[in-house]
Parts: structure tokens; C-alpha cells; sequence
């Protein structure tokens, strides 16, 4: 029996508990908005399953391999603690991070973005691994495109490997917005996993605004 | 036995080394279900076949499980996983039958009850081999959703499971998704009925006699096994391996 099990687990013979449904999520941090987008397709292989199962969580999103759903709410006042207070963007952070830890050796699969306001009103955008390393950054692009999106983010909001730019020049909320529609129209043509439609949500100082728009349905 | 024989006795589960046995496949098998939403509701169709490999082994088996008064369960992949779940879930219905409230549970929260239980066992790296469509009308609002032995879930206006995936949902989204809301019972009846029709010509563990099933705002309503026209005329010009 010893032999047998041994043989199984050196063919790796064990049921692989982690699937790959695609799909993309983005998000910009500017002076004083955050703008977060993400395709709402749910594939498994060459099959697309749905063309609408939403990704975005409020303010927070996660870009999910597997079906987990993180209760996060950032700008939004509908994560509060028991003092009747809204949890700080940087306090959701924290606790995503510690959620992602405490599964460290059965990892949730997933790469959250989480995006909102900080305390003193300027757009953040905080970045995860799935083992819940976490960073602050100014954009962040995760998914089954991020290869094509995230370097024309590096280009067009970080204006990396350039000369005479204004490497701290933030973008402007409508700037960003066409940025990030760009991404995913341009992303949808050559990510057989990113399309149906895109969600788009832009938090501010008046709360937050969503956008549902449609890509490609091919 | 006595308490100290049943205490000291081993968990046929565990192997030598302690490790767990699990399911690494499933043994009797259904084949696809499909679902679709039309003007009145949802209609599920699934053939009356458990396979044993591929021995066609059970040729009279009702795939299509009422949960309760608006609720349709549909299952394919392991039968006795299947039966597993139906129970539970009866289980469950009958518990909240006895709180005597006139109140029942709805299609969505069996639907959450479902996933939960299917997300569970897969973290356990011991899953339910299914993949399930459930089906039903709460508050008015027609639900049709899927859930495998991943926990992954996901609602769609046409679903197919398994080989139906790749041979009925390119019949569904064309016939059926786009007319959703206006589709007739008759229509919908007979998209279905193609599709079935379709499946049977090419999935070699699909039988042609098979049910069909509606929630509507009437209740529910599952067909006694029937079994469908098919046309073989066309094997006779076949030469060699066909195509």
C-alpha cells in the first residue's frame, strides 16, 4: 500500500484542486480618485461559462482563479467595525493581507487589487500575491492580460524608460479613465480570456460611480 | 463488537502511511444537463442514463431532483455523489420543514447551501464529482445557476454541463439566449429537444430517452422519461471511419 501511495504521488497522481477561469481587473491611483475596471467573463478552457460574473467587490476587487469571495469594502461605508466607524483603505489592506496568510500553506489563488481613497483623501491602490505580500502602488494590473496591459501602464501613467517626462506628473481622472477603457479594448483583441463586458468603477470625494460597458463578445 | 473492538477500529479511509483515500474518479456517471431561462421561467433537460465506464449500466435514472416546491437540482458526473447531495439537501429541507413557519428555502439559498458544500469538500481535496445546474423561481425572479466540485459558480441565461458545453451551448446561445425573455414553452421545449437530439449523435454515453423539467410560477413540473425521434439514414452512405 506504501508502494502504491508513493507511486501515485510520484506520478502526481493527486486531483489538482485549483482552476484558471481568466479574466482581468486593473486599477489607477490618482491625486484624489481611484479608478478600478474589470471584464466580467468567466471562462474554463476554450468554454466561456458566463459572460457576466462580476469581479469587483464594491471599491475592492479581486482577480479570482478560484471561487473565494473577499469581503472588503474600502471607500464605501459598508464595511464597519463595531464602533460604527468605516474601515480606513489602509486598515482593509492590512486585514487582506492577513486573510491571504493565514491560508499560506493552501494559498487562496487569487491577485486582489484593492483601490479607493487613502485618509487624507489621495487615490491608493494596494497590490497582492497570492500568499498576501502586499504593496502600495500607484497602478496595478493582474489577470489573464496583464502582460499586455501592465507595460502600457508602465508607459502611458508611470511614463517609464522615457526622457523629458514628468516622471511625477499624476493623470488626470478622464486621462486615466480613457487609459484604462484602452487597456481592456486593446487587451480583448489578443486575450481570448478578457471581453463580454467591463466594469468601471471611479471613487472620488462624492463616493463612488459605476460604469458597466461592453467589449467584445467574441 | 463491543465498544473497545469499535473504537480500535481502523478508518478503511487512511492507508499504512496515514495517508487519506479520496476519490480520484468518478465510477457511475451521468452525462450532460442543460438549462435554459424562457418567458415563464426555466427548463432543464437530462437523459434517464448512469454509465459504468462505458457500459451503459442504468438505463432508467431520474437526473432531474425536486428540492422542495420551486427548486430543481440537475446532476451529472458521479451518481452516488449525486444521491449524496440529494440527501443532504433533504436533509436540510425537512430541518427547516420542522420550525412549521410556512416559510421554505429558496432557490438561491439552496444554491448557496450547494456551493458551500461543494467549495468545502474541494478545499478537503476531497471533492463531490458533479457538476449540478440548479434551477428555479424566487420572488417572481427565474435562477439558473451552476456549481461544480470546484465550489466555481457562475448564472447564465443557457448552461450545459460537460459534454453539452462544447455540442448545446453553441445551439443555446444562439437559439435561446438572445430571445430569453420572449422565448414560448413550446419553443423552449423544442430547443432542448435538439439539443438532446444533438448530444445523442455524438456523445457515446448519452441515450435518447430522457426528461425535461420547468419551474414556473405555477411550480414545478418534471416529464415522465420519453424517448426522442432520431435519424440514422445517413450511416448508410458512411464509407470507413465516416467524416
Amino acid at each position: 500500500m506504501i508502494a502504491m501511495t508513493e507511486a501515485a504521488a510520484k506520478q502526481n497522481n493527486r486531483w489538482e484542486p485549483y482552476v484558471d477561469n481568466g479574466g482581468t481587473s486593473l486599477a489607477i491611483a490618482g491625486e484624489d480618485f481611484c479608478i478600478i475596471a474589470s471584464d466580467t467573463r468567466q471562462s474554463e478552457g476554450y468554454s466561456i461559462n458566463t459572460r457576466y460574473d462580476s469581479k469587483l467587490h464594491r471599491d475592492s476587487f479581486n482577480f479570482r482563479t478560484e471561487k473565494i469571495s473577499l469581503a472588503t469594502t474600502g471607500y464605501s461605508a459598508d464595511a464597519k467595525n463595531k464602533h460604527d466607524k468605516e474601515m480606513h483603505s489602509h486598515s482593509i489592506a492590512q486585514m487582506i493581507s492577513i486573510i491571504q496568510y493565514q491560508k499560506r500553506f493552501f494559498p487562496y489563488y487569487v491577485f486582489p487589487i484593492l483601490g479607493g481613497l487613502d485618509q487624507e483623501g489621495k487615490g491608493c491602490v494596494y497590490s497582492y500575491d497570492p500568499v498576501g505580500n502586499m504593496e502600495r502602488v500607484g497602478f496595478q494590473v493582474y489577470g489573464s492580460a496583464s502582460g499586455l496591459i501592465q507595460p502600457f501602464l508602465d508607459s502611458q501613467v508611470g511614463f517609464k524608460n522615457q526622457q523629458n517626462v514628468d516622471k511625477t506628473r499624476l493623470l488626470s481622472k478622464q486621462e486615466a479613465y480613457d487609459i484604462a477603457i484602452d487597456s481592456f479594448t486593446g487587451a480583448t483583441e489578443r486575450d481570448i480570456y478578457t471581453g463580454d463586458f467591463l466594469e468601471v468603477y471611479i471613487i472620488d470625494k462624492d463616493g463612488i460611480k459605476k460604469e458597466v460597458r461592453q467589449l467584445k463578445f467574441d | 463488537m463491543n465498544s473497545t473492538e469499535i473504537l480500535n477500529l481502523k478508518n478503511q479511509d487512511v492507508t499504512e502511511n496515514g495517508t487519506y483515500k479520496h476519490t480520484l474518479q468518478p465510477i457511475v456517471t451521468g452525462t450532460s444537463v442543460l438549462g435554459l431561462k424562457y418567458k415563464d421561467g426555466i427548463m432543464l433537460a437530462a437523459d434517464c442514463i448512469a454509465s459504468y465506464g462505458s457500459l451503459a449500466r442504468f438505463r432508467n435514472v431520474q437526473r432531474l431532483h425536486p428540492v422542495g416546491k420551486a427548486t430543481i437540482l440537475a446532476g451529472s458526473g458521479d451518481m452516488s455523489d449525486f444521491q449524496h447531495v440529494q440527501n443532504l439537501l433533504e436533509g436540510v429541507m425537512l430541518q427547516e420543514h420542522c420550525f412549521d413557519d410556512e416559510q421554505e428555502i429558496g432557490t438561491k439559498s439552496i444554491y448557496k447551501i450547494l456551493s458551500n458544500v461543494m467549495y468545502s469538500r474541494r478545499t478537503k481535496v476531497d471533492p463531490l464529482w458533479n457538476k449540478f445546474i440548479v434551477a428555479g423561481i424566487e420572488n417572481g425572479e427565474s435562477f439558473l445557476g451552476y456549481v461544480d466540485l470546484y465550489g466555481t459558480t457562475y448564472q447564465s441565461p443557457v448552461i450545459a454541463t460537460g459534454f453539452g458545453s462544447h455540442i448545446a451551448i453553441p445551439i443555446l446561445r444562439k437559439y435561446a439566449e438572445p430571445r430569453a425573455s420572449d422565448l414560448t414553452e413550446a419553443e423552449a421545449s423544442e430547443i432542448l429537444d435538439n439539443c438532446m437530439r444533438v448530444l445523442y449523435y455524438r456523445d457515446a454515453r448519452s441515450f435518447n430517452k430522457i426528461q425535461k423539467a420547468k419551474v414556473t410560477s405555477a411550480g414545478i413540473e418534471i416529464t415522465e422519461p420519453y424517448s426522442l425521434s432520431t435519424n440514422w439514414d445517413f450511416a448508410e452512405s458512411i464509407r470507413g471511419y465516416g467524416a
